[in-house]
């Protein structure tokens, strides 16, 4: 990953960087609630925490305007923090409640908002991938210069239909943004045990897709990246491949080993290459913030994180009913 | 020929200027022109479908008419095709995208039972995908094992997909129609023995054309067929045979082969299916037989055969049967003798009429 040094923050007013502090902070401290609210029981079933990759969900909404789309993988709730759903819809969705986004059917890997234009939340590998290409499609037939941004991770590249997408998405110049979220893991395996050429930014050059990569512990490396390839996009020059290189601290899910790497490297990157931290330090070097400040919008963070948990907990399990609607519009399911 | 028909595109009182006369293929054609005449979010793609019209020539003239931005190729990549129109449709377009042999749909089937048949329920109701993947089904044609399968069992296994079978022309638009203007995915099983005309499973007779049978006299315009109506092509009170698609056509003519006076019902769509129409039928004749082209076990006739034993126990004078394709691949050599002919179908008339 590149060396951080000499990074001039010029291009940042304080109150952007206080705000990527803020969300960032909002997503961490979330998901350790989540992990939390996991080992207690309320939360079953499979819950992928973000913890680590922040600076990269943040930086890229930062280059966003409104209704632009985003659609995602399982790995999803950073995304849906960062784009302003509700911490509370979100953390009732994850323990399975009415008041979750999708009344508790989606669960964490399945949640949707058509205000915030975001459109899942997908648990299939590479699933979301076509799907966002369309969503593209169906900004550029209506001429609304609108861009999607697609994200998938290091695993998923190595899936066929992103192939199929690359091609499509080329060929009919769609104005779509291919987020890699690469935290060099695929579950338990590393990149360079699956994935035959490291630089995956590189694979969109046989579709003629620019590519490049970013330092995704760098939430202002990524939203620079993330404005050339959106003006890319919205000036109807097709698709656009960002490498975001990150690292996720936690587990694949909440039962994960960690056999296949070190406590020692995890350690390394939390201490050297922490996004938050490196936010934080900018705002007090630059003396944007003070001590005070931070404890202020920590303690913020923790209220809303704690309310959200609470609601999480009070909502109702939807009713009986919910497992029978929403199949199809107008017909009832064959036997119910 | 059936002694009547219910419901359908045509109408003895709208007969006349407002009917023509089309193949299934001019058909299918022809509910698409008019469904994107109707509606400009309906988008046509698929593998050979703009320029070129379709392997089978559903699309010909469409992109012509309309502009390469709503009828276009795309490349081989089902899964692509398919994932391209989930999100298509969930910002607001109609897709009605078409896969070339239903044969090649299982890259796609990721795409069609993870995100088109679920996106409704897991946004609880938030989010929809009204997208149509037609594709040619069906055997008879001496394609082999990879051009000849009927897949229908795959998809009326999924909850949130809606599977529709046409077996003529008129049926092919008005179903087409309806399942374009659906708020649900629908999978269009086009039996493509049957494009260009009828086919009663007699091989070594001369090829028929459509233009000889009534069942071409096609409405023109706008004329949806609701999904989930069957159609009784033949009234009869010994035994009911359901059938759909191709079958249907086999299975009037071993009917007829066979001396009984059989009810014959066309299923139309598998899902949403109309149960009141089956067990009415059964109810009354007490034996039921059971006709695809798929393979036996695990087929949709196994679905039938529980609902009819289910809801007409009492009434049943015989073991429900079923006629269906061997377990085995579809094969290239023999195919008559996997393909459930007339003969076969007698054979299981008479079965359960002794029974």
């Amino acid at each position: 990953m590149a060396a951080r040094k000499g990074k001039k923050i010029s291009n940042v007013s304080a109150e952007d960087l206080t705000a990527y502090y803020r969300d960032m902070l909002l997503i961490r401290r979330f998901e350790e609630k989540a992990g939390q609210l996991y080992g207690m029981g309320l939360i079953g079933g499979f819950c992928h925490l973000y913890i680590g990759q922040e600076a990269v969900v943040v930086g890229l909404e930062a280059a966003a305007e409104e209704g632009d789309k985003r659609v995602t993988s399982y790995r999803d709730h950073g995304h849906m923090l960062a784009c302003g759903m509700d911490p509370k819809g979100v953390m009732a969705e994850l323990t399975g409640r009415e008041g979750g986004y999708s009344k508790g059917k989606g669960g964490s890997m399945h949640m949707f908002s058509k205000e915030k234009h975001f459109y899942g939340g997908h648990g299939i590998v590479g699933a979301q991938v076509p799907i966002g290409a369309g969503l593209a499609f169906a900004d550029k037939y209506k001429e609304n210069g609108r861009v999607t941004f697609t994200y998938f991770g290091d695993g998923a590249s190595n899936q066929g239909q992103v192939y199929e997408t690359f091609n499509m998405a080329a060929l009919w110049s769609l104005p779509v943004v291919f987020v890699i979220e690469n935290n060099q893991y695929a579950m338990g395996t590393a990149q360079k045990r699956s994935t035959s050429t490291p630089e995956i930014h590189t694979r969109g050059e046989a579709f003629g897709i620019p590519g490049e990569a970013v330092d995704g512990m760098d939430v202002l490396a990524v939203r620079a990246a993330g404005e050339t390839a959106v003006a890319h996009c919205r000036a109807g020059k097709g698709p656009y491949i960002l490498e975001v290189k990150t690292y996720r601290y936690r587990g694949h899910s909440m039962s994960d080993p960690a056999k296949y790497r070190t406590r020692e490297e995890v350690q390394k990157m939390r201490e050297e290459r922490d996004a938050i931290e490196h936010v934080r330090q900018m705002l007090l070097d630059g003396k944007h913030a003070s001590e005070d400040d931070l404890k202020a919008i920590d303690k913020d963070i923790k209220d809303i994180v704690n309310k959200a948990a609470e609601f999480a907990k009070e909502s109702p399990e939807p009713a009986l009913d919910e497992l029978w609607s929403d199949i199809y519009a107008d017909t009832a399911p064959q036997n119910a | 020929m059936p002694k009547c028909r219910r419901t359908s595109c045509a109408s003895a009182t709208r007969r006349g200027s407002d009917m023509a006369r089309m193949t299934m293929v001019e058909a299918i054609r022809d509910a698409h022109d008019v469904a994107m005449g109707r509606d400009d979010k309906v988008v046509v793609f698929g593998e050979d479908v703009g320029y070129f019209g379709g392997v089978f020539r559903c699309t010909a003239g469409l992109q012509a008419k309309y502009g390469p931005s709503r009828c276009f190729d795309a490349p081989i990549s089902e899964s692509g095709i398919v994932g391209a129109a989930v999100g298509m449709a969930a910002y607001g377009l109609k897709p009605c995208v078409e896969i070339q042999f239903a044969d090649y749909m299982y890259p796609a089937y990721d795409q069609i039972v993870s995100e088109a048949a679920r996106l409704r329920y897991r946004s609880a109701g938030e989010f929809t995908c009204p997208i149509v993947i037609r594709m040619p089904t069906g055997g008879g044609i001496f394609g082999g094992q990879t051009h000849s399968q009927s897949p229908e069992a795959l998809f009326t296994h999924v909850a949130g997909l809606k599977t529709v079978v046409p077996s003529n022309p008129q049926d092919a638009k008005g179903l087409l129609l309806a399942a374009i203007d659906d708020p649900d995915p629908v999978i269009f099983l086009e039996p493509k023995r049957l494009y260009n005309g009828p086919f009663d499973g007699h091989h070594d007779r001369p090829v028929e054309s459509w233009k000889t049978s009534p069942l071409s006299e096609v409405e023109e315009g706008w004329c949806p067929i609701p999904l989930g109506r069957a159609n009784v092509v033949r009234e009869g009170g010994d035994l009911t045979v359901l059938a759909y698609g191709t079958m249907v056509h086999v299975a009037l003519a071993a009917v007829a082969e066979s001396g009984t006076d059989a009810e014959v019902i066309d299923l139309r769509t598998l899902i949403p299916l109309d149960v009141d129409a089956i067990v009415a039928s059964v109810r009354r004749t007490g034996r039921c037989l059971i006709v695809h082209e798929a393979t036996l076990t695990s087929g949709f006739g196994a679905e039938l055969a529980a609902l009819v034993q289910r809801n007409c126990f009492w009434h049943l004078e015989a073991p429900v049967l079923r006629v269906a394709g061997w377990d085995t691949p579809y094969p290239h050599a023999q195919e008559w003798h996997y393909f459930p002919g007339p003969a076969r179908i007698v054979e299981n008339i008479r079965a359960v009429m002794e029974a």
